[in-house]
């Protein structure tokens, strides 16, 4: 970046952000990216980096399918560290009510255009044989990915840098505006925008904005290669992500590229700690252990928590805030920042430039929740 | 000083202080207990059963803390385990 005032202030290196500033530096905009802590380091972290369509609703199915054809575009960029791998996902049905929303699934991805296919319980038990015996079936979304999401998001930075944005890391914001922003050294930035990418973290903002933090638990095992092939999600998850119950959990099983079992997931309004919550790890180990026994074999070596940003509706907010010139947002992805990362830096880049984008961006338009949230 | 007792590391007889945990008797005789995904030695951070980084195979037994277990004589301990 050559001298002048930066176009745009991004706040916060995680994957969303980190999409924007590489997005946005490869317009040559002017970019200074500012992260607290370090890039990948919050919520990013804390995702199990599962690149998956999802068909809760239109809106989340046009941003989810978007941005997974957006990641693989980048296949060949993505550094050995990303672990980018296509093991596709399972959505496993445990009785005949959920078979049927197999079935359902199945023929609604068909009419949008996603390959998957119907796993009966003897293909299941064929492709995962440490799933417990007595399940009903699966569906098999076989482009879904994973990806190494902190490793992912670092890349980004280090490309935007390539591209000529600025990197601040270590650098903590006090307050901002849509123009000013002042960081808690005391520094200054002057800006022609800024775009709030830091997840759940909004105390900076002079506008209050409708996300909530969402703790998660994860923990991973040690190395056990081949015990695990595709992406294990319940079908219950959706019920359980979805709905608005304070806690939850379900069994989201990934292998990584290490051999290890990243084992999610849990649900939790109201919690504002860190720290790892043996009842509540135990309540998602169990479950886990429901689908797959033989995961009692395995040690696990490490467990962490992180906060997704959640919204409402569960969509996004991508776009111009209400009431605050100059400010855009770029948060509450809850659980799928890491799948519409990309799609969310393509949005907010057409929307600056005034460009046509891809996909319509109404349904993530962050006035959708009226005028009422927009002061603080 | 108690004698000290023999434990069976990869295969070779090697004595170790008596009440030494097992991590403590690599990191001793300067042998990693494993090695990273990428290949890279490790060995006991934190002596206290938190890192997992001095895990070892003993009698057996894969994925054991070493820290968390005290060398006995005749014990078998693998690294890379």
């Amino acid at each position: 970046m050559s001298g002048g005032n930066p176009d745009v202030v991004i706040i916060g290196a995680g994957i969303v952000g980190a999409a924007i500033a590489e997005r946005l530096s490869a317009e040559r905009l002017k970019v200074i990216v500012v992260e607290a802590d370090c890039a990948g380091s919050g919520a990013t972290a804390a995702g199990m980096g599962h690149v998956v369509v999802m068909d809760d609703s239109e809106a989340q199915f046009a941003l989810t399918a978007y941005s997974r054809r957006l990641w693989q575009e980048k296949e060949a960029c993505w550094p050995k560290a990303a672990e980018y791998r296509r093991p596709g996902t399972l959505w496993v049905a445990a009785d005949a009510e959920e078979f049927a929303a197999v079935e359902h699934k199945h023929a609604w991805y068909g009419a949008h255009g996603v390959q998957s296919e119907i796993l009966t319980a003897g293909d299941l038990a064929r492709e995962e044989p440490q799933l417990r015996p007595g399940l009903a079936g699966a569906l098999r979304v076989p482009e879904d990915m994973v990806v190494y999401p902190p490793a992912a998001a670092r890349w980004l930075v280090e490309r935007a840098r390539r591209q000529g944005a600025v990197y601040m890391q270590g650098a903590r914001v006090e307050h901002t505006t849509g123009s000013v922003v002042t960081l808690a050294s005391g520094t200054v930035l002057h800006t022609g925008g800024v775009i709030h990418a830091a997840g759940a973290q909004g105390g900076h903002l002079p506008v209050t904005i409708p996300v909530a933090p969402r703790k998660g638990h994860l923990a991973i095992t040690d190395r056990a290669p081949g015990f695990l092939r595709h992406q294990i999600v319940e079908l219950g998850y959706l019920k359980s992500a979805h709905g608005h119950e304070t806690e939850s959990v379900a069994c989201n099983l990934q292998p990584r590229a290490t051999g290890q079992v990243l084992i999610g997931s849990s649900r939790q309004y109201g919690v504002h700690t860190a720290a790892v919550e043996l009842p509540m790890l135990h309540r998602m180990l169990r479950r886990a252990l429901e689908y797959m026994p033989g995961l009692a074999g395995l040690p696990v070596v490490r467990t962490w928590t992180g906060f997704r940003a959640a919204t409402p509706d569960g969509l996004p907010l991508i776009g111009r805030a209400p009431q605050c010139e100059g400010l855009w947002l770029a948060t509450g992805h809850e659980g799928l920042g890491i799948t519409t990362s990309l799609a969310t830096a393509e949005l907010l880049a057409a929307q600056m430039l005034g460009r046509e984008a891809a996909i319509p961006a109404e349904p993530y338009s962050p006035s959708r929740f009226g005028e009422k949230s927009a002061h603080a | 000083m108690p004698e000290p007792v023999t434990i069976i590391l990869n295969g070779e007889r090697r004595p170790v202080a008596a009440g030494s945990s097992v991590a403590a008797a690599l990191l001793t005789m300067g042998v990693a207990a494993r090695r990273s995904v990428s290949g890279e030695e490790r060995s006991a951070v934190c002596g206290m059963g938190i890192c997992e980084e001095c895990r070892v195979m003993v009698d057996g037994r894969a994925g054991v803390r070493g820290c968390l277990v005290t060398c006995r004589d005749g014990m078998e301990v693998r690294t890379n385990g």
